[in-house]
């Protein structure tokens, strides 16, 4: 049987315009065969945790520019807990790499950081989500 | 507790006390196909045949999916359940897809005052290769739903053009989404996508051209006779929240229209057996491909190969074998 695609939940939270980036990496998940579940701009920590059940996804990637990621990114995955959801948490866009250790402490799978090439982007989601 | 230890059975069973992750799960299940998800079919079967079924159809940015989430909005603030399968195409080149319906739904929900986000539930689907507007998960999806006690359950196709009807197959009740300056009386005579409506919605009526579409489409529907049920031709502005209501009245008189008449039985007749057919086309060509590869099937292939057997004869004689 063909292998189910990997369904992935990708949004901004709060105040943070941002949305190029995300829809670039919307666009180059598609093309690697993914199905993306797009929420875009100005969403809320509950709102991209009930959508990450409801659509039973495998990962939520989260695109911060506001430089909030220290307290967004940490919010998300104790939200993700606090569910019983066991969906990882990828961080992108723009994070200092002195901020990346203390991201991945607080239980974020992944941080795709300034730079990070197509390939390498869709290879980190692809080995954070574990085959089932 | 890890959802993925559990059988089709216990699923249900959470699902049924409201677990809304098991509801996920379940709708993976029934996407992915297979023994577990024919399992989902045969348990769900049964307390099934309650819900409407309302099917949204229309062109690609007709505006479908803003007119779903604010019905869907409107209808959880009037104390229903909820449920939304939103369709949007997978790609024929390398089979991913943007879902990107549900942003425009969500936000009306958490929006309108007394709609109670968990008594909505939206799901979103890629049509993994499936032609005709839905996915093959579709009469599953809806299935699980409807046994879940979700009423009603709104289907939105993807954008389709003129002949993508599957829709009709698949729900009670289907409303056909145009905008002003969609095309004029002669596309509206031609066949297709109007020709199955029992509701017509014209989105974005603040624009130019709202009211020929209308006139046209009132025309078409002149040139049809009398039949029982007349589709109304609904104004609305999605965005602005104009209209919708009416939307969600006509809906529900559909309703009663379908079982007055008794209409409702026979198009879920024609419902149960289109799925029938489906999957016995899709048992067929599973046993084709696996006639091919047997030891009779070489054989044949290998004189079609020679030139010495021709193909139509070839299918034939393998014919026998499915």
């Amino acid at each position: 049987m063909m292998q189910d695609p990997i369904r992935i939940v990708l949004a901004k939270i709060g105040f943070d315009g941002h949305d190029r980036g995300l829809k670039v990496v919307a666009r180059l998940l598609r093309d690697a065969g993914f199905e993306v579940i797009y929420l875009g701009l100005r969403q809320t920590t509950d709102a991209v945790v009930a959508v990450a059940e409801q659509e039973d996804a495998d990962a939520i990637g989260l695109s911060i520019h506001n430089g909030g990621h220290l307290t967004l990114a940490p919010r998300m995955v104790a939200a993700v807990a606090e569910r019983e959801l066991e969906v990882p948490v990828i961080v992108g866009g723009i994070v200092p790499d002195r901020d990346i250790q203390a991201l991945l402490d607080s239980g974020v799978a992944a941080v795709l950081g300034p730079g990070t090439s197509a390939a390498d982007v869709v290879a980190v989601v692809r080995t954070t989500v574990a085959p089932e | 507790m890890s959802l993925r230890d559990l059988t089709v059975p216990e699923l249900l069973d959470e699902a049924r006390s409201g677990d809304r992750r098991a509801i996920g799960r379940l709708l993976t299940l029934v996407e992915r196909g297979g023994e577990a998800a024919d399992q989902v079919a045969k348990l769900t079967h049964p307390d099934a045949g309650k819900a409407h079924v309302v099917g949204i159809t229309g062109a690609p940015g007709a505006g479908k999916s803003t007119l779903t989430g604010r019905l869907a909005a409107g209808l959880a603030a009037t104390g229903h359940r909820v449920a939304v399968v939103a369709i949007d195409p997978s790609s024929p080149l390398n089979g991913g897809a943007i879902l990107g319906d549900r942003i425009r739904m969500d936000e009306p929900i958490h929006a309108t005052e007394g709609a109670d986000p968990n008594n909505v539930f939206i799901r979103s689907m890629a049509t993994r290769g499936q032609s005709g507007g839905l996915a093959v998960a579709v009469p599953g999806a809806v299935r699980l739903f409807d046994a879940l006690g979700f009423d009603p359950v709104i289907v939105e196709t993807v954008g389709v053009g003129q002949i993508e009807v599957d829709i009709t197959a698949a729900s009670d009740t289907t409303v056909v989404v145009v905008t002003p300056g969609w095309g004029d009386a002669v596309q509206a005579n031609k066949a297709g996508l109007l020709e199955v409506a029992d509701i017509f919605v014209v989105n974005k009526a603040e624009r130019p051209g709202a009211s020929d579409a209308r006139r046209d489409l009132e025309l078409m529907l002149d040139l049809g006779g009398h039949p029982a049920w007349r589709p109304p031709i609904l104004m609305t502005t999605a965005v602005d929240n104009v209209g919708i209501d009416e939307v969600s009245t006509a809906i529900s008189t559909h309703l009663g229209h379908l079982r007055e008449s008794g209409e409702i039985d026979t198009r879920r007749g024609v419902r149960a057996r289109s799925e029938v057919a489906t999957r016995l086309h899709a048992f067929l060509l599973t046993r084709v491909d696996e006639t091919m590869a047997t030891t009779e099937g070489e054989q044949v292939l290998a004189d079609v190969d020679d030139g010495t057997v021709a193909p139509v004869e070839a299918a034939h004689r393998l014919s026998n074998y499915i």
